[in-house]
């Protein structure tokens, strides 16, 4: 029959409405669901996955001690060009001429986070923090030397 | 060379959608030619995002190229990385391990969903439905969170490198993964709820942006697409790669042709990815996560062509190699643009909102498209 | 005289402020709980004034007007819109006694003015000089002429029930009872189709195929910023207000309490209650449900919204109006 088919076309139409408004009730009414992050209020609370790719860090120790021999694995895995390693000469007690650090330049602004700089490291000297909060109001502030003033190689580190 | 203003000489309406539109979701830019509300001709036009990818990984070496194409179809990554990855270790002979293997099937997988899970909310908000939106990146986010945990980003991770990959699993991943899954498996019936038993969706969605097989296969158009129209295309099952071909699951097919099968497609395929992942989670087998490379990675001279299921369809990677540490050149086949190409037969003589719903339905990046 | 007059102009337009300020939180509230979001939460207390900065912002901005518009028609588009929103709130019956003009002919007035709105937006539709807004004029003006006649024929069987046109005299019939509550089938079944209808006319999703955001980018209003858009903003809320007012005076009794037969002590607590409160309660009860549609349905396309129209309301209200027209003449209501 063509009204009841009508009917019921009609009525089954009106149900999947509702089926979908008892969903959207649902949400509505049960707050606790809310997954939103409150990120700058929840800042002191918020923990970064430990692997978590934010920028490259050099680790120094307590003794400013550093484990970056200077032999630019990572330079050279780099694909963007992100990292520049300026070289110097150290005198050691012996008197022999040994290459060292002088700066480790890292731009940020350049860096896709695709971690092959840490892989690539021999002596594991480098590794990525957590920090993510990166804005700054010029670029320029983006370029940074890693090795901190006066900063030596542990000693052992070949 | 296009009229793109004012009116043709027919006195059709030209209307530019795109490069801002808010559908095109990026810069798409579409010139469509409009009787009335219906639509006579659809021509898109590319380049707005266009980032020379091939021309970069010239100048780059095996391992440096694999995280650029992250940025292709930044929705699939993990499978992108699958594809270059594999390419570098055809040319290479490498035995890649069983672990690292199973992982990176688990990884694409749970790529596919996210990917597929960002589709549908995009998809409902095409059609002006913007809650599914929210509620689809409840469950992204779990996804994305596994993802952080284990590859150390979102988005764009880098995990695989030719020869395995880049890190061992995070202790946490396989509880995580099985969580995941439960809450997956309870949400997605409210899917059906808010979305796919909605008389205003279906009746949007049927009938409409046909597109039958025979045009399916002369388009290229593959992957859920495809498979909307009854095209048996799925790389994961005709190719298999990685340890594809030892896990059990289906190929969707739809018949229908229209949007409704696409769309079908898609939400049927997440529950396949759960299923091939329950398969593997358990199964993930101990050794190394990563064969032994040398440092300096060299493919021999000669021509290497890979093809990977994403989650858009089949990414093809074509190294040509001269036997230098990078290669001399490299073709991607990428499958928003093929299916991009099939818009204008779709979309002749239906109505402006059902563009937009085709669009949905083709789920098109438009970064996979330019490159 | 004249000081009543503008007085009582000064009070709506007080209240159109307040109504566009409440409402616009409010649907961002609603908004954000289905979504499972918190919605705004930085200004002022739990982000209660994020609408009033929202103004603000909106009122120092510039008001551009695009050079191939046609400048009078573009800058006068959306003072038609408030006026017909302001005409609206003439007849409604705010509480107990409140009303600014109660005409003999209320409903009949309302019908009529609320068909002036789709001017406004064919005017600025077609004076931006813009395809997507002129599209969605187009749209809006086909279905807002064709939901007028359901949801005409909606209130029609109201009308003929209680056989007037005055506001207060509708009021006054739901003393015992409001008439979605007394169990007459045609009542209800207008009261489905009223709802659609003033959904679609007021050009709210599912029905906002005059903005259709993800196709027509904005619409009717793509061109317009800063004031002129925030009067069309404003008025849509507006007239959403008006709309759910009559649809609350029409069916759920105005600001009469609500009664259950002889239970004397609840009548009198539900008396207790200012009638000023039961309307505006009953009212935007009716404007959650139809935010509640927004954030639920999907939108229409074009030829369906118009086929809903033509092949399905339209035929049931007519329908229904005859099968109240026959339940009054044979007096079977109550």
């Amino acid at each position: 029959m063509f009204i009841v088919k009508y009917i019921k076309e009609v009525l089954s139409a009106i149900r999947s409405l509702l089926v979908g408004m008892r969903r959207t009730g649902y949400y509505f009414t049960h707050h606790k669901e809310i997954i939103t992050e409150q990120y700058p209020d929840n800042r002191n609370t918020l923990v970064m996955a430990d692997r978590f790719k934010g920028e490259v860090v050099l680790t120094h120790d307590e003794n400013n001690e550093h484990a970056c021999t200077g032999c630019t694995a990572c330079e050279l895995a780099c694909p963007n060009a992100t990292i520049k390693i300026v070289t110097k000469f150290d005198i050691t007690p012996e008197g022999k001429k040994k290459k060292a650090i002088d700066k480790f330049v890292y731009h940020l602004e350049l860096c896709t986070m695709c971690n092959l700089c840490i892989v690539a490291c021999p002596t594991d000297a480098i590794k990525m923090a957590q920090t993510f909060e990166h804005s700054v109001y010029d670029r320029s502030e983006l370029t940074k030397i890693l090795n901190k003033p006066d900063s030596k190689i542990r000693a052992g580190i070949e | 060379m296009f009229e793109e203003i004012g009116t043709n000489t027919e006195g059709d309406l030209i209307i530019n959608v795109g490069p801002q539109h808010p559908a095109t979701h990026g810069v798409l830019h579409l010139v469509l030619t409009l009787n009335g509300e219906t639509i006579k001709k659809v021509e898109p036009h590319l380049g707005y995002i266009h980032r020379s990818i091939e021309k970069m990984c010239e100048s780059l070496t095996y391992r440096q190229f694999i995280y650029v194409t992250s940025r292709m179809d930044y929705l699939s990554a993990h499978i992108n990385n699958h594809a270059c990855a594999i390419s570098v270790e055809k040319g290479m002979q490498l035995e890649v391990p069983e672990r690292a293997q199973v992982i990176r099937v688990i990884m694409d997988e749970l790529t596919r969903i996210a990917s597929h899970e960002l589709w549908w909310g995009a998809m409902a908000m095409d059609i002006g439905a913007f809650t599914p939106f929210f509620h689809a990146f409840r469950e992204r986010e779990k996804i994305n969170e596994i993802m952080e945990e284990t590859c150390g980003a979102r988005l764009t991770m880098n995990y695989y490198v030719p020869g395995g990959l880049m890190a061992d699993l995070h202790p946490d991943f396989q509880k995580k993964v099985k969580e995941f899954i439960i809450l997956f498996k309870k949400k997605i019936d409210e899917y059906d709820e808010l979305v796919t038993g909605n008389i205003i969706f279906i009746n949007r969605m049927k009938g409409v942006g046909l597109l039958s097989k025979e045009d399916a296969v002369s388009f290229g158009v593959t992957g859920p697409a495809g498979r909307g129209s009854g095209v048996s295309n799925d790389i994961r099952k005709l190719y298999p790669y990685a340890v594809y071909d030892k896990v059990q699951f289906e190929e969707i097919l739809e018949t229908g042709c229209d949007s409704l099968a696409r769309y079908m497609v898609r939400i049927r395929e997440m529950k396949q990815s759960i299923l091939i992942i329950e398969q593997l989670i358990d199964n993930i087998p101990e050794g190394d996560f990563q064969a032994k490379t040398k440092a300096v990675l060299k493919l021999p001279k000669g021509e290497f062509y890979t093809r990977v299921e994403t989650a858009r369809g089949e990414l093809g990677v074509y190294i040509v190699s001269e036997g230098g540490t990078t290669p001399y050149r490299i073709k991607f086949r990428s499958p928003g643009f093929s299916n991009l190409s099939a818009l204008d037969k779709m979309a002749r003589g239906s109505k402006l909102g059902d563009l937009v719903a085709m669009m949905g339905t083709l789920d098109l990046v438009i970064p996979d498209i330019d490159r | 005289m004249i000081i009543e007059m503008v007085i009582a102009g000064i009070a709506v337009i007080g209240l159109f402020a307040a109504l566009g300020l409440v409402l616009v939180i409010m649907e961002r509230r609603v908004a954000a709980w289905i979504q499972i979001r918190l919605g705004p939460n930085r200004v002022g207390p739990k982000g209660m004034l994020q609408s009033l900065a929202d103004t603000v912002k909106l009122l120092v901005k510039e008001g551009m007007t695009p050079n191939g518009a046609d400048k009078f028609l573009f800058n006068f588009a959306p003072f038609i819109a408030m006026m017909v929103a302001m005409l609206l709130m003439a007849p409604i019956a705010f509480a107990k006694d409140f009303q600014l003009w109660d005409m003999n002919i209320g409903v009949l007035y309302i019908t009529a003015i609320s068909s002036i709105m789709v001017i406004s937006i064919l005017m600025a539709g077609w004076a931006s000089n813009n395809k997507y807004s002129l599209m969605g004029a187009m749209r809006s003006g086909a279905q807002i002429v064709s939901y007028e006649l359901s949801a005409g024929l909606s209130i029609l069987t109201i009308v003929v029930f209680t056989g007037s046109l005055n506001i207060t005299d509708i009021i006054t019939a739901q003393a015992d009872g409001w008439w979605i509550f007394k169990g007459h089938i045609p009542v209800i079944i207008s009261f489905v189709i009223f709802i659609i209808a003033v959904t679609a006319e007021t050009n709210r999703a599912p029905f906002d195929l005059a903005e259709a955001e993800s196709e027509l980018t904005a619409g009717f209003h793509t061109e317009y910023s800063g004031m002129k858009f925030a009067l069309f903003f404003l008025a849509e809320y507006i007239n959403v207000f008006i709309v759910c007012a009559i649809g609350a005076t029409l069916f759920l009794g105005g600001w009469m309490p609500f009664h259950i037969g002889h239970w004397e002590a609840f009548n009198q607590v539900m008396d207790y209650i200012p009638s000023s409160i039961w309307f505006f309660g009953k009212t935007f009860f009716l404007i959650f449900v139809i935010m509640w549609f927004r954030w639920t349905f999907p939108r229409l396309r074009i030829d369906q919204l118009l086929n809903l129209e033509w092949k399905y309301l339209l035929p049931i209200s007519m329908f229904n109006l005859l099968l109240a027209t026959a339940m009054a003449i044979l007096g079977w209501h109550f």
